[in-house]
């Protein structure tokens, strides 16, 4: 990395070298790949979303969800490198311990919050009209 | 007494018993990683409120009243379309041309100020209409998060400044390199973020 003449010989030499100590800065077609593919999975949801294209609600959540995962692995693998490689995979073992966490805090407050407003807080508008109505 | 010291038997080097690998050349990106995974916890505590409150409209508007998915659109072009262009400029550092290097960082700088600008121009439009972060637990929930986002983006802009005087005026030195790698990062986790923000949050926040 500090040999001037080392740049000449291109990215897949420099890779090579010194790829356990340092994230490689990808290559031109990585980042075009990457770009591509983002783009596509950025553009369907919103046509999905904007002109309504499925009937139902909740199969467009889903897929809308499901896409934002499938583009959050694009940027990580053509945008962060990750791979098992990089830090001698202390950065990967720190990705998923990280993930693991996420979906404990995501899926436990939507779990719990959503029996809590379920059985305990009723105090919808729809609630409290049906209520009257009774 | 000073027999051992020359006694050509002891002169070979002492082996110690440390076979696995030892620190990595560069602790800086690892330990920015993680701190990167951290900031990760920041924005999974704040989404997690934004699922629990995000129906809680109060009586106020709800997500279809408030949210422009066309200028949402705009806002998600720009910050992909920076963090691409920061990586053309990471591919000309490691050629070692400076000045297309500084150009892309120069695109990708443009790019995300002029994401923070739409944005506060939306809050500050929301604001007007009377739907300002005191309005509802949704809107508390959909300001904190995405103004944690939006000033993120702001002190990577400001973090890039700084940044392109110091490689102005020293060069593509080693320290700078490893700084700019570190902002890389961060630049590439915002994007990353965001995608979350406009999928979860705006696009799922108007269906439900």
């Amino acid at each position: 990395m500090s040999h001037p003449s080392e740049s000449a010989h291109g990215a897949a030499a420099h890779a090579d070298d010194h790829d356990s100590a340092h994230p490689s800065h990808g290559s031109l077609r990585g980042y075009l790949t990457g770009f591509t593919l983002a783009a596509i999975l950025t553009i369907i949801p919103f046509w999905l979303v904007m002109d309504h294209v499925i009937a139902s609600t909740q199969a467009t959540i889903i897929i809308v969800l499901g896409l934002a995962v499938v583009q959050i692995v694009v940027h990580m693998i053509y945008f962060l490198h990750l791979d098992t490689r990089s830090e001698n995979g202390w950065n990967m073992l720190a990705f998923i311990f990280t993930i693991v966490l996420v979906v404990i805090v995501l899926g436990a407050s939507i779990w719990v919050m959503y029996n809590e407003n379920a059985n305990m807080m009723p105090m919808s508008p729809q609630y409290m009209h049906h209520k009257q109505g009774s | 007494m000073n027999t051992i010291a020359i006694d050509p038997a002891h002169a070979e080097p002492r082996e110690f018993l440390c076979r696995e690998e030892g620190h990595a050349h560069n602790g800086t990106l690892l330990g920015f990683w993680l701190y990167l995974m951290s900031d990760c916890f920041i924005f999974a505590a704040l989404f997690a409120c934004n699922a629990v409150l995000g129906n809680s409209y109060a009586g106020g508007p709800s997500a279809h009243d408030v949210f422009d998915l066309h200028g949402l659109a705009v806002n998600t072009a720009l910050l992909l379309v920076s963090s691409v262009t920061f990586g053309f400029a990471m591919l000309e550092m490691a050629r070692e041309r400076k000045r297309a290097m500084l150009g892309w960082l120069a695109v990708s700088g443009v790019l995300a100020a002029v994401f923070v600008g739409l944005e506060i121009h939306e809050f500050a439009s929301m604001i007007a209409e009377g739907a300002g972060p005191g309005r509802s637990a949704f809107l508390s929930s959909f300001f904190t998060l995405v103004g944690t986002h939006g000033l993120h983006v702001t002190v990577g802009v400001l973090w890039l400044i700084v940044l392109m005087v110091q490689l102005g005026k020293h060069g593509l030195t080693e320290a700078n390199r490893r700084r700019l790698m570190c902002l890389s990062m961060f630049w590439h986790f915002l994007d990353l973020v965001w995608v979350g923000v406009f999928s979860y949050v705006y696009l799922v926040g108007v269906l439900r």
